[in-house]
C-alpha cells in the first residue's frame, strides 16, 4: 500500500532533518510513499486565529488531492496532523462548513468525499509494521542510550485514537524496539509553548525550561520529539532557558533520527549534522556507531 | 480622586456576546460548564493568565464582553488541547479560545505592535500569495512590524540555522497558485451569501 506523504511547511525549513530521517526510515522499512501532489499549507494554529472557515477549505484541498490519488495521508508534523483531522470531523459535524468547503473545492475542480485517512508516522510504524518487525531490522542497537520521549500537545490531543491522550507510549515502544532505554518523563505531553517564544518570550522560556530540566533530572542523554516546533523550541532556546546555577544542555532529536540510526542509515541521510546541540559526543560515549 | 464601581450591574452585560459565544462552532456546550476547574488545573499557562480558563468560560457565557476580550488569557492560549481532554462536559474550550481570538482581532482588542495578531495576519497573507509558508520570511516580516530590535538578538541563531541548512531565502510555493486564490475567494463569497 502506497501513502501520500504530506510534509508541511516546517519540514522544508527548520525541520529539514525530520523529513530526511523520516524518508530514510520509510526506505528501511519498505514503506512506499509519494509526495502529495502540489500540497498547500494546512493553516496551522495561526490561520485558525484569523479565519477558521477559510482554514477548513485550505486543509480540505489537501484531503481532496489525496482522495483523487486514492491514497491515505501520512502527516508527520503535529500541527498538520491535527488540522487535517479536525477538518475531517468538522466537515462531518457541521453542514455549513461542509457547504463552504464543497463549494470552494468545486471552484477548483476538486471533490472531498470523506474517504481518506490521515495518519501519523508513529501510528504507521506501530500498527502497520509493528514493534517485532522493526526490532528484527535493527542493525545498530541504541544500547545504553537513555531517551526522554517528548510527544508535545497536538499529536495525541484531542483526536488521535492510536494512543492514550494522557500517557502515550507509542514512541516509547518504538525506541525500545531500537534498543534504547526510555526514561520516565512525566511531562511528555506538556506544551512547549508553540510560537510563544517568538511572541511572549519570557513565558515561552519558562515552558521550555521545565521540559529540559525534567529530562535532565531523569538522566536522559537525549530528548526525542515528534513535532518540528517542539524540536526547534527545545533545541534552539535551551541555553537561554538555563541559568548559571542550572545550565541546560541536551541534544534534541526527531524520533525518526534515532530510528534511522538504529536501522543502519548514515549520519548524512538522517540529518544529524543539522543539530545545533551535537549528539555525536553522546553517541561516542555510548559506543554507538553513526557514520 | 477617581472612584469606580467595582461590581457590574445586570444591565452592563452584553447579551449579544453571550448568545454569540454559545453559537460559535464548537462552543455549543458552554452552557453545560460545571465550573469544576479541570481546565484551569490542566492548563500550562493558566498561572500567567489574568482570568483562568474556568473564569473565562463563565464570564463569556454571561456576556462580560469587555473583560473577556481584553483578557491576556486569549493570547496566552497555545491551543495545546489539555483542557479539552480533561473537560468532563466535553466542551471544546480550545475552539472557544480560537473564536475569542478572532473576535478580539476583529474588534481590535489588543495593544499596538502586539505580535500575535500581526503574526496571524502575515501568515494568512503569505498563504494567499504562495500557498505555503517559508518560516524565515514569516519571522522576518513579523519582527519588522513589531520589534525590529529583537531581530539583532536573533541574528546569531538565524545564522546557525542558515549554516545547518534549516533556513533558506528561497520561498516555498504551490505550483497552481491560482487554485489557492480561487479557493479563498470562493469561501469569502459563500460566507457573504449565507451571512456566516
Amino acid at each position: 500500500m502506497k501513502y501520500a506523504y504530506y510534509p508541511g511547511c516546517s519540514l522544508r525549513g527548520t525541520g529539514r532533518a525530520y523529513e530526511e530521517s523520516l524518508l530514510a526510515v520509510f526506505r528501511a522499512l519498505q514503506i512506499e510513499v509519494e509526495e502529495l501532489d502540489d500540497w498547500n499549507c494546512c493553516g496551522a494554529t495561526t490561520y485558525m486565529s484569523v479565519d477558521e472557515l477559510t482554514s477548513y477549505a485550505l486543509a480540505a484541498r489537501n484531503l481532496a488531492l489525496a482522495e483523487r490519488a486514492h491514497m491515505d495521508i501520512i502527516a508527520p508534523c503535529a500541527a498538520c496532523y491535527l488540522v487535517l483531522n479536525k477538518t475531517q470531523r468538522y466537515i462531518r459535524d457541521y453542514p455549513d462548513i461542509k457547504l463552504v468547503v464543497t463549494r470552494a473545492l468545486d471552484a477548483i475542480g476538486l471533490k472531498y468525499e470523506d474517504r481518506v485517512r490521515v495518519r501519523h508516522p508513529l501510528d504507521i510504524f506501530l500498527n502497520e509494521i509493528g514493534v517485532k518487525a522493526i526490532a528484527a531490522k535493527v542493525t545498530r542497537p541504541l544500547k545504553g542510550l537513555k531517551v526522554a520521549p517528548y510527544y508535545g500537545c497536538q499529536i495525541v490531543r484531542p483526536y488521535a485514537t492510536f494512543d492514550d491522550q494522557r500517557n502515550p507510549t507509542s514512541m516509547d515502544r518504538l525506541l525500545e524496539a531500537c534498543g534504547a532505554k526510555v526514561v520516565p518523563y512525566l511531562l511528555k505531553t506538556r506544551c512547549c509553548g508553540g510560537s510563544q517564544k517568538g511572541t511572549l518570550p519570557d513565558i515561552g522560556l519558562h515552558l521550555i525550561r521545565y521540559l529540559i530540566a525534567e529530562a535532565q533530572m531523569n538522566g536522559a542523554d537525549v530528548i526525542a520529539t515528534v513535532c518540528p516546533l517542539c524540536q526547534f523550541n527545545l533545541e534552539c532556546f535551551q541555553k537561554e532557558a538555563g541559568s548559571e546555577h542550572h545550565p541546560l544542555s541536551i541534544p534534541v532529536l526527531y524520533f525518526t533520527q534515532l530510528m534511522g540510526l538504529a536501522l543502519g542509515a548514515s549520519a548524512e541521510t538522517i540529518g544529524l549534522r543539522r543539530s545545533l546541540v551535537p549528539v555525536e559526543p553522546v553517541l561516542e560515549a555510548k559506543e554507538i556507531a553513526y557514520a | 480622586m477617581e472612584l469606580k464601581r467595582t461590581i457590574k450591574f445586570e444591565a452592563d452585560r452584553d447579551p449579544e456576546f453571550a448568545r454569540w459565544i454559545s453559537h460559535t462552532v464548537g462552543g455549543e456546550r458552554i452552557r453545560h460548564c460545571l465550573q469544576c476547574g479541570l481546565c484551569s488545573a490542566s492548563c500550562p499557562l493558566s498561572l500567567y493568565m489574568d482570568y483562568t480558563p474556568r473564569r473565562l468560560m463563565h464570564l463569556s457565557r454571561e456576556g462580560f464582553k469587555e473583560e473577556v476580550l481584553s483578557s491576556s488569557s486569549i493570547w496566552l492560549c497555545t491551543a495545546c488541547y489539555a483542557c479539552m481532554v480533561e473537560c468532563p462536559k466535553k466542551i471544546n474550550i480550545t475552539h472557544l479560545m480560537y473564536a475569542l481570538k478572532q473576535r478580539a482581532i476583529e474588534e481590535r482588542f489588543y495593544p499596538k505592535r502586539f505580535p500575535i495578531p500581526v503574526m496571524a495576519q502575515q501568515f494568512s497573507r503569505m498563504v494567499r500569495d504562495s500557498g505555503r509558508i517559508t518560516e524565515s520570511w514569516l519571522i522576518l516580516r513579523v519582527f519588522l512590524r513589531t520589534a525590529i530590535w529583537r531581530l539583532l538578538g536573533m541574528s546569531g541563531l538565524g545564522w546557525k540555522l542558515f549554516v545547518a541548512g534549516r533556513m533558506t531565502a528561497k520561498k516555498e510555493k504551490v505550483e497552481r497558485r491560482a487554485e489557492i486564490r480561487t479557493l479563498l475567494d470562493s469561501v469569502a463569497a459563500t460566507r457573504k451569501e449565507l451571512a456566516l
